[in-house]
């Protein structure tokens, strides 16, 4: 079986993969990385996003033999110094995240999006993440999290996401009814 | 970096003195046991008599709670460590939750119908209040004053009146047990109950619960140090992959070895109609299973004709059986003469048929599973909602004791119901027995979707009288669908799973469907529903079970869009007519409540509107679970494309005490999303022979471009009435809200969901 070296998170890394083997496989086997996830197989889902060379790449469909000599980067390269990355922080305190199967798929295309365009227009946003999928529907707070993210990298006022807004009243004597 | 030991919280649990002995039968016969089983059953791993079995005091006074049940991702460890840190006035910071770890916690049912807080906080609230009695007592004799004397605050007992005079908690157990036992109602599953001699707090002395706390599981997943089941990866493993038939019913006949002999390692299994391989890679897995040839049986078509029949297969089928009641609710009778003889007698008969697709899981990713069988022992790895019952299941499929099979709940894709996170799991536990090293199967997004159980299809047939007043005379709701049973929402044996179906276990024959649990009251008022054959008894593609808000999606869009026909036929506002027929305050609540914050004003039937792009609103409310929705939205439709947005949304909920806002904030935008994405979207394609939607592109789901332009939520806490469900209340009222305002918006009643921009368009043209 062939071995390639790849450049992954900054580091030279050595694994066996055969000649058509993504490199999704090496990276979660041999390399057990745990933020590419397989999630289709297919390029239609997003979850197992790395960045090659900065650009947000499908590795389930990415010939591991088409990425040696570039640099990928990962979910779990962005944290640097023990602190998450800016994107990742901006997820957590958005809490982002339902199942969280998926949430490297979008963090990954919003460190792509936000590197290149760090004050991405809501027209924008849509288009970076038509092929990105959440089966939980997380989609409102992690459009929160980009936005949050976007001010945190930029410096620019956070702007408007779609509004979204929670009441609690207390109800001081309930009605009588079913428990 | 596999994940396959104990950790080490995990191993002191296991190893210190958490079996006290049986102590089963200890309470039997006192009140707390009225009305539970003569004998209590036998339970296999951590006792639920022993407080040891929920709550740990580690050495550096942290608290461990083992619940089992577990996470879909809407946060109930966060919850959990709220009821408990407030039972034992610690700091939310001090508590851990572990979950659906069967050698740690006892079977209280998984993840299942809401219950989590509502039914599982019950054990932990109980035992916390009693860990803490239990240790206020020990302060006291260690100290010489009377427990009355003292108070707790950050995990110290300390004197009231001589605050520098006390004891943590950590000093008092830390790192031991408590040795204390717990009355049992002899329950288990959802409705285990423990209870000690302390009494729980008052609601009116909650600091905790009620606040909002953020969940700590999402930063672990978000920078990666999150397991899920995929990543675990023991030494020596085996990848597997399944193959499947291309048509549903065909059985392998020959399979060629040779077909895979390129691949070093690679090997194939089989067994009755289950085909797998094995190989040491996971590329060469899935490499030999697209490579392996296999001859399957020739079979007739089996799918009742493909989707174009849905509707008449229901309707022409006689039915399985029959009820008219709620999903758990036993028996009942009903007559549906009186309504016939009231409509016969009436002014004015309103009919209408509602049709619900087939919908599928498909999880973000497909069902995965881990498996370690030798020694006579099995170790699993699951991302089950119900590990307990998966491991009595897994132990029946392997013949072996119960108490040597293990299952560890993971973190997996988000799993709304009974979906394919069962099926993997058996698949590996069998060719980790056969091949005598562990495997790990990974099911593809095609399997993930042709082959993981499906919402059941279903038409509901609504039919109503009006008299001169256009008074209602009679109501009749009738829902006739696919079974929710076909496969159990508990993997509890292999039967209720596609590789034990394969191998030969015949499947049960339960029936279920549901009526609506709302308080509407009409005169001459009936409902019941009925179920119809499975397309295919054994091994369906097509097999049907619970899909979150399991047959109250199909229920409440025939009752919600009906009684929104029958307000316009009685020229009366929609939220009007609900507010006349509804009982229950609670609903007539969350009902007002949604109306007001969407801005809802009476009116009749909105004039045609012109131009291509239209709006309308809608309303719907559902009760279940112990909580109570309303649901009030506006839609835009376009008429050129049929494309429907939700741009406005007023969510009112009721969910009784409320524990965690921020969660239940998280929850409803959830529900928001994946309603909407079920509403519009989601249909499953078949043929005669298999089904034909199997990635994202043949089986599309919502995106971001659904999102809602504006979203209000309004929480109605009832701190007097008990915890309801919080995790799927609201899914129901969406599709019936999103068809009744694109029936406002275009006057186009359109009586089918997903209303995708086809089917709108279509109705549109017609």
């Amino acid at each position: 079986m062939p071995r390639y070296t790849l450049n992954v998170d900054g580091a030279q890394r050595t694994v066996n993969a055969a000649a058509d083997e993504p490199l999704l496989y090496p990276l979660t086997g041999e390399l057990h990385l745990k933020g590419p996830r397989f999630g289709c197989g297919l390029a239609q889902c997003g979850t197992c996003t790395v960045l090659v060379n900065g650009v947000a790449t499908r590795s389930c469909v990415t010939p591991t033999s088409a990425v040696v000599g570039k640099k990928i980067r990962t979910l779990d390269g962005l944290p640097k110094n023990g602190k998450p990355h800016p994107v990742q922080a901006a997820f957590i305190e958005e809490q982002a995240a339902q199942c969280g199967y998926c949430a490297n798929g979008w963090v990954m295309h919003t460190v792509a999006l936000l590197e290149k365009n760090p004050k991405p227009t809501d027209a924008q946003i849509h288009d970076a993440f038509a092929n990105v999928q959440c089966r939980c529907g997380t989609h409102i707070a992690i459009i929160r999290a980009v936005k949050t993210a976007a001010a945190t990298m930029s410096g620019a006022p956070r702007a408007q996401d779609p509004a979204t807004h929670i009441t609690v009243t207390q109800a001081k004597s309930a009605p009588a009814g079913q428990a | 970096m596999s994940n396959l030991t104990l950790n080490r919280r995990e191993f002191l649990q296991a190893t210190g003195a958490l079996v006290v002995g049986a102590q089963g039968s200890f309470f039997i016969g006192d009140a707390f046991a009225q009305g539970a089983p003569a004998a209590p059953p036998v339970i296999v791993g951590p006792p639920p008599t022993a407080l040891d079995t929920w709550i740990r005091i580690n050495a550096d006074g942290s608290v461990i709670v083992n619940s089992g049940k577990m996470d879909c991702g809407q946060g109930l460890d966060t919850a959990y460590a709220q009821i408990v840190a407030e039972e034992l006035d610690v700091a939310m910071g001090a508590v851990s939750v572990t979950m659906g770890d069967t050698r740690l916690s006892p079977n209280q049912g998984g993840g299942s119908g809401s219950t989590g807080v509502r039914l599982g906080g019950n054990a932990l609230r109980n035992a916390a209040a009693e860990a803490r009695r239990v240790l206020v007592e020990s302060a006291a004799t260690q100290l010489g004053v009377p427990a009355a004397a003292l108070t707790v605050e950050n995990g110290r007992v300390f004197v009231v009146a001589e605050p520098a005079k006390g004891v943590t908690y950590a000093q008092l157990v830390g790192g031991k047990t408590f040795n204390t036992p717990l009355k049992w109602n002899n329950q288990v599953g959802n409705t285990m109950n423990v209870q000690g001699l302390a009494k729980p707090k008052d609601v009116s002395q909650y600091k905790i619960v009620g606040k909002g706390y953020k969940r700590a599981d999402i930063a672990d997943k978000i920078i990666a140090t999150e397991h899920f089941t995929a990543h675990i990866l023991p030494a020596h493993l085996l990848h597997a992959r399944a193959v499947r038939p291309p048509v549903a019913g065909a059985m392998p006949l020959e399979v060629d070895a040779a077909s895979i002999a390129s691949i070093p390692g690679a090997k194939h299994f089989i067994k009755g109609g289950f085909v797998a391989v094995v190989a040491e890679s996971e590329w060469q897995a899935i490499s030999a299973a697209r490579r392996l040839k296999v001859t399957w049986s020739e079979v007739p078509p089996a799918l009742g004709g493909g989707e174009e029949k849905t509707f008449d297969y229901i309707r022409a089928a006689t039915p399985t059986f029959a009820n008219a009641v709620p999903m758990f609710g036993g028996k009942k009778a009903w007559d549906e003469k009186p309504t016939q003889a009231a409509l016969a007698a009436s002014k004015r008969v309103i009919e209408a048929d509602y049709e619900c697709c087939f919908q599928s899981h498909a999880r973000i990713s497909a069902s995965c599973g881990v498996a370690d069988v030798k020694d006579g022992q099995a170790n699993i790895w699951s991302d089950t909602q119900k590990p307990h019952y998966q491991r009595d299941g897994i132990a029946k499929f392997l013949g072996m004791d119960p108490a040597k099979v293990q299952v560890k709940w993971m973190h997996g894709a988000g799993s709304y119901g009974r979906s394919d996170a069962d099926e993997a799991p058996y698949e590996a536990a069998l060719l980790s027995q056969a091949f005598g090293r562990p495997v790990r199967m990974q099911w593809s997004r095609a399997e993930g979707m042709a082959w993981d159980p499906k919402a059941p299809a279903a038409v509901i047939s609504m039919k109503a009288g009006l008299d001169e007043a256009n008074n209602v005379t009679g109501w009749q709701f009738k829902a006739k669908g696919f079974n929710g049973w076909d496969v159990k929402f508990n993997s509890e044996g292999p039967e209720h799973t596609l590789v034990g179906m394969l191998t030969g276990h015949k499947k049960w024959n339960s029936f279920n469907f549901n009526v609506p649990e709302d308080s509407y009251k009409f005169p001459a008022h009936v409902h019941w529903w009925e179920t119809v054959p499975p397309y295919l008894q054994e091994a369906s593609p097509m097999r049907t079970a619970h899909m979150r808000a399991p047959q109250e999606m199909q229920t409440a869009f025939g009752q919600e869009c009906f009684v929104d026909e029958v307000a316009i036929a009685a020229g009366m506002d929609q939220v009007e007519f609900r507010l006349k027929h509804l009982q229950n305050p609670r609903e007539l609540a969350v009902l007002k409540a949604a109306a007001e914050k969407l801005g809802w004003q009476p009116r009749g039937a909105r004039e045609p509107q012109s131009g291509d792009v239209v709006t309308g609103r809608g309303i719907a409310v559902h009760a279940g679970y112990g909580s109570f929705t309303s649901v009030a939205l506006e839609v835009e439709v376009n008429k050129k494309t049929g494309r429907v947005w939700v741009k406005r949304v007023a969510v009112a909920f009721d969910c009784g005490l409320v524990i965690n806002p921020t969660g239940i904030h998280a929850s409803l935008e959830g529900q928001t999303m994946q309603a909407i994405s079920r509403a519009l979207y989601e249909e499953v394609h078949f043929d005669d022979k298999s089904v034909t939607s199997v990635d994202w592109g043949s089986y599309r789901i919502a995106n971001i471009a659904d999102i809602p332009g504006k979203m209000d939520y309004v929480v109605l806490n009832r701190p007097d009435k008990a915890m309801g469900g919080a995790g799927e209340p609201a899914m129901p009222c969406f599709p019936p809200a999103i068809a009744n305002a694109v029936a406002d918006a275009t006057g186009v009643r359109i009586r089918r969901y997903p209303l995708t921009p086809e089917r709108v368009k279509k109705a549109l043209q017609a």
